[in-house]
């Protein structure tokens, strides 16, 4: 990690984007500057309506931006032809998402494989590996299992299985709380703080959930598609403690 | 907006390249895997895909009946006596060249219910897979490419268009068996054109799958080139 200390694993420059309804422009996002460290466990918070949702699909290179530039391990997302992109998501980013987004129709090794076939791994490294990253989340006994035969948390914790699956150097979780108790939340979040203090994975988090805050690194606050201001774990502390 | 992009594509030098070992740097989906997935997503939501499946075995059965029973019919004529021929013509089937096969009438009727059953199938293609948009986006979130998606989902609409043709195929020459055996009586299964009937379902299935794959190519095509954020985006 110190070795990485000063790479920039994404880098915003001056982000916007647009959504057009109709004749209404809806201005998502309005110039966002900012850099992510390798390593970092960051949150980004804000209102719903803020523009988080957005902003996270553009680091994760999952939608293109009306103007400005995304880098990922300083190259540039837009330069990137489509087996590039798609090897960047297949081995460099792991997704996790509030609403799980498990294939349905696959059963939890399955999903959890899904990512390692796109890889290229054989057959018996893909199903040792996947049956380990379930075991990691707690969820060895069930492989079999569908999501619809699967808990809230147990389908979120299989999406992380899902995201660990290429060893990804980024996670990206879209409020990966949100759907949960509480119980089952905090479990989801010591889980990603333990990837991140012990692989050095970079996880960034869009979430309003305050639980987040303990854990993070920095955190970014984002209000109508602006960075709003952003705050250093030691300054939270204090805050979380007047609140508190 | 995606103008800059493109722009800057052209002008960027791959010695530039910042992923150097780019040809390693490729994301896979072999054959036997699509067999697999396509497979096992049809049969999980197999009430869902048997719908598309009867629109197009109802089709297939009715052209199966008209083919099969002309080889019926063709295979019966040189062992039939004269009462028989008689009451073969008199049913109103017409002889062409010393062979009976489909007048221009069957051949407008076919033909309509294949564009028929085309249309009914793109339809329910259309919504089969506007319900898998989210599906989709998540594929291409763990490094589907487009093509990835675009091989499912032909793959999914070939298994049902062989499966609706063989289903299809075997009820229309059931039906004309049955219905020629009632006419003309048992003669129609002693001289059964077994040949015949087997290049009926040969063509049955041929034709099931052409149809499945004109009706499912569209819609695929549509959500394989959507963003994957815009498929996520989509309501379940």
């Amino acid at each position: 990690m110190e070795l990485q200390g000063e790479h920039n694993v994404v880098r915003l420059a001056e982000v916007t984007k647009v959504f057009r309804m109709g004749n209404n422009r809806v201005e998502a996002l309005r110039g966002i500057n900012f850099a992510i460290k390798a390593g970092e466990y960051l949150s980004i918070m804000g209102p719903s309506g803020s523009g988080k949702s957005t902003l996270f699909n553009m680091i994760g290179a999952l939608d293109k931006p009306s103007s400005g530039r995304v880098f990922i391990d300083e190259v540039d997302v837009a330069q990137l032809d489509a087996y590039e992109l798609a090897w960047l998501r297949c081995r460099k980013i792991g997704y996790i998402f509030q609403t799980f987004n498990l294939i349905t129709v696959m059963t939890a090794i399955e999903n959890v494989t899904l990512p390692m076939i796109f890889a290229g791994m054989s057959r018996d490294e893909y199903t040792e590996k996947g049956m380990e990253l379930l075991g990691l989340v707690g969820l060895a006994e069930r492989y079999q299992h569908r999501p619809s035969e699967l808990s809230g948390g147990q389908q979120q914790r299989v999406a992380v299985a899902r995201a660990l699956a290429n060893s990804p150097a980024i996670i990206l979780a879209d409020e990966p709380t949100g759907n949960l108790d509480l119980v089952t939340g905090e479990e989801i979040i010591t889980l990603l703080k333990q990837l991140s203090t012990e692989r050095g994975v970079t996880i960034i988090s869009a979430t309003h959930d305050i639980k987040m805050l303990n854990v993070s690194d920095r955190i970014v606050w984002i209000r109508d598609g602006r960075i709003d201001r952003v705050e250093e774990r030691r300054d939270l502390k204090i805050s979380v403690g007047q609140v508190g | 907006m995606t103008a800059l992009g493109h722009g800057q594509v052209k002008t960027w030098e791959p010695g530039k390249r910042k992923m150097p070992q780019s040809v390693q740097r490729q994301v896979v989906l072999p054959f036997g895997q699509v067999l697999r997935i396509s497979f096992n997503s049809m049969m999980v939501r197999l009430s869902r895909s048997l719908i598309t499946t009867a629109t197009l075995a109802l089709a297939i059965a009715f052209v199966a009946y008209i083919w099969s029973g002309y080889a019926i019919l063709n295979s019966v004529w040189p062992h039939g006596d004269s009462t028989l021929q008689g009451a073969i013509l008199a049913s109103g089937y017409e002889m062409i060249d010393g062979q009976f096969g489909s007048s221009p009438k069957d051949r407008w009727l076919a033909i309509l219910s294949l564009i028929v059953c085309v249309v009914g199938i793109v339809n329910a293609q259309l919504m089969a897979v506007t319900e898998r948009f989210r599906e989709i986006g998540t594929f291409k979130c763990l490094g589907a490419l487009n093509s990835f998606v675009v091989r499912i989902f032909v793959l999914e609409g070939i298994y049902q268009g062989i499966f609706g043709g063989f289903v299809g195929s075997l009820l229309g020459i059931l039906v004309s068996t049955l219905s020629l055996t009632l006419k003309f009586g048992w003669c129609a299964i002693l001289h059964w054109p077994a040949l015949g009937m087997l290049l009926t379902i040969g063509w049955g299935l041929c034709l099931a799958a052409l149809l499945s794959l004109l009706g499912v190519m569209y819609p695929a095509l549509v959500a394989a080139r959507m963003e994957p954020a815009v498929a996520l985006r989509t309501e379940q």
